[in-house]
């Protein structure tokens, strides 16, 4: 039989006794429906999160601290105090209800972290710490950060800042448009904002800026506006007015920035030379994946319910073609007493096996794809509302791809041994049969 | 002799041991072309065995068998499947149509299964349907017809690939002895028209007097091979 005879006769058997290749149809189409969702939830939340990764900073920045050997890691009861050094200052930081030694680092450790081939650059991350923000009118809280590297936060209106201007530029978040008196996003783009920053000495004074853009608001990370490096430096300048020396030019934290073309290759091979020189650097990416572990894991859980009722659906597969074989051992005599080969009656119903996994898993992805559609539509005019841009449910055309093959292959793996017993008929005890 | 199909001292045991059962012993025979030969017995005398031997459907357990003059026992399965279902037509008692299926779609399966394009198909499947008068069923469903109209459409089946021997195991077994006759004629007129070998396994002494020879088989053993 050529292979179209044989899709052809394996869909016209495969009708013959409806109800029951329907009823496996629908054990796999929950299945197919179920890892459908999950995928779909996974991939939705993860691109998203992928978007407003971007609000946390540029991507081609290395975080880089000093790798602190008593400070990381569980302590074991038998582990030394770390003896002292006169070369190395410490500073405690809060991390929530604990205390973290953190090393200090100064200019040394910056020329040490230049060094690197493929540091760009490589500044103090300082925090700043300003009072208020004031626009036409009104003042109001503002939690600032320095932007290093290329500004990769999703923008409402205008751009990043450029940190090569001598000019003072910030980007602010969304939600302050209206507080500091302008109609629209577009509306405060060129305007001039004020900053008011207290010395270390108690006196405030103020400094003024452009806004150059405005950015989505970040569900992630504290809600932050970015400052170039012109204005950073001149806030942090009067931050520190009357402070000693060595606090000034001592911080926890250095942003080197690296080539925004560098592969993840390059970047590990980075991260791991600046490890055998004592520090330990992040980027942005390298944060995210640790969310992303824990959200696999998620998606994995619940693709196991789906895994399960696609094995209980396999079984039925194999429950539906074995009564198919048996039911039309007379057809499978006749047509091995006409000269169809044993390979052909075998292909004959692994064929009708795929079959119904492709209708089942085409019809699950299909109903799934629907179903995410109509949920992102009720969910961004509802309880997503607070999620701007989030599509909870995403369906890329591999993941639909890979599912429906997938099914396919798990229906031929479990059509095989009712195939092998059809091939596997005597043409005489089958014509016999009555 | 020149033969279609011949067997030498074939046995044929089904079990082993002490419950061993024969159901052929010792047959040799050979069958010309073009000749018309009855197989009788009465039923577990053997007959039908001997027909699957001969239809290449199975084997025996001694002696050998010959195809065209040649050794079956030296075609690999392949050869075997082309070899029946281009040379054999089998008519059963049974049908063995697929019932929900056309008329048309039954006539054709040897062709759908020796990889026949469509076009040719048709085409083909018409010309038999005409040759047994049933050209007008073509779009029935098989279960529709008759029980006389459907043995016809096996012979149809059986004649898709101008077959050199056509085996009918008790044709007329499920039919009434007027449409039975009918089959009969049909039957004899391949044979005498078309130089069809016919190799009939039957119980009606009207069919095997028709033939030109009659192979008795009482218990596995063929009684008068000699008798052409």
């Amino acid at each position: 039989m050529k292979f179209i005879d044989l899709l052809h006769t394996a869909s016209s058997s495969m009708l013959r006794s409806k109800a029951r290749t329907i009823l496996t149809i629908i054990a796999i189409f929950i299945g197919a429906t179920t890892i459908t969702l999950t995928n779909g939830i996974g991939t939705g939340i993860k691109s998203y999160l992928n978007k407003q990764i971007g609000n946390l900073g540029a991507t081609n920045v290395l975080t880089i601290q000093l790798t602190n050997p008593s400070s990381s890691g569980p302590k074991s009861a038998s582990s030394a105090p770390a003896p002292y050094n006169s070369n190395q200052r410490v500073a405690a930081i809060s991390g929530g209800r604990n205390f973290e030694q953190q090393l200090l680092m100064s200019a040394k450790n910056i020329n040490t972290i230049k060094a690197n081939p493929g540091i760009l650059s490589a500044v103090p991350a300082r925090a700043i710490s300003p009072d208020y923000i004031m626009g036409l009118s009104g003042k109001y809280q503002l939690s600032l950060a320095q932007q290093f590297g290329a500004t990769s936060a999703q923008m409402l209106a205008g751009g990043g800042v450029n940190n090569n201007s001598s000019e003072n530029q910030i980007t602010i978040p969304g939600n302050y448009v209206s507080s500091l008196g302008y109609s629209s996003n577009q509306a405060i783009i060129g305007k001039t904002v004020t900053i008011g920053i207290t010395s270390a000495e108690g006196i405030q004074s103020t400094v003024t800026t452009t806004v150059v853009g405005v950015q989505q608001i970040a569900v992630i990370g504290s809600a932050s506006a970015y400052a170039n490096t012109s204005l950073a430096n001149q806030l942090y300048n009067i931050q520190s007015t009357g402070l000693p020396a060595a606090t000034v030019n001592s911080y926890t934290t250095v942003a080197a920035t690296f080539p925004s073309n560098f592969t993840p290759a390059q970047i590990t091979s980075l991260e791991n030379r600046l490890k055998t020189e004592g520090y330990t650097g992040q980027t942005v990416k390298d944060r995210e994946n640790t969310v992303f572990t824990a959200l696999n894991v998620i998606i994995i859980v619940f693709d196991m319910f789906g895994v399960i009722a696609l094995l209980a659906a396999s079984f039925g597969i194999v429950n539906t073609l074995l009564m198919s074989v048996q039911e039309r051992t007379k057809e499978i005599g006749l047509m091995k007493a006409l000269g169809m080969s044993p390979r052909r009656i075998f292909t004959l119903f692994s064929i009708e096996a795929v079959l119904i996994g492709f209708w089942g898993s085409a019809l699950g992805v299909g109903f799934a794809a629907l179903l995410g559609k109509v949920i992102n539509t009720i969910g961004q005019n509802g309880f997503l509302k607070d999620f701007k841009g989030l599509s909870l449910l995403t369906f890329p055309i591999t993941t639909i791809v890979a599912v429906i093959v997938g099914i396919m292959l798990i229906a031929f793996l479990a059509g095989t041994l009712p195939a092998i017993r059809a091939s596997k008929k005597d043409p005489i005890e089958a014509l016999r049969y009555e | 002799m020149n033969s279609v199909v011949a067997t030498k001292n074939v046995s044929k045991t089904y079990g082993k041991g002490e419950a061993a059962f024969s159901a052929l012993e010792n047959v040799s025979l050979s069958i010309a072309p073009g000749e018309s030969v009855a197989v009788v017995g009465k039923s577990g005398s053997g007959k039908s065995t001997l027909m699957h031997i001969l239809a290449l459907l199975d084997k025996p357990t001694n002696g050998t068998v010959l195809v065209d003059n040649q050794d079956a026992s030296s075609l690999n399965g392949r050869q075997l499947d082309v070899l029946r279902n281009k040379r054999y037509g089998f008519v059963f008692q049974q049908f063995f149509l697929n019932e929900k299926d056309t008329v048309l779609n039954n006539v054709i399966l040897p062709l759908k299964i020796g990889r026949v394009g469509r076009k040719e198909r048709l085409e083909r499947g018409m010309k038999v349907l005409k040759a047994v008068e049933l050209e007008e069923k073509a779009t029935s469903r098989a279960g529709t017809l008759s029980g006389g109209q459907k043995q016809r459409v096996c012979i149809a089946r059986a004649l898709i690939n101008n077959p050199g021997v056509i085996f009918a195991d008790e044709p007329t077994g499920n039919l009434d002895s007027h449409t039975g006759k009918t089959v009969e004629d049909l039957l004899f007129r391949l044979n005498k028209e078309q130089g069809i070998t016919l190799i009939i396994v039957t119980h009606d002494p009207d069919i095997a007097q028709r033939c030109k020879r009659q192979l008795h088989i009482i218990d596995g053993r063929l009684t008068n091979k000699g008798n052409i």
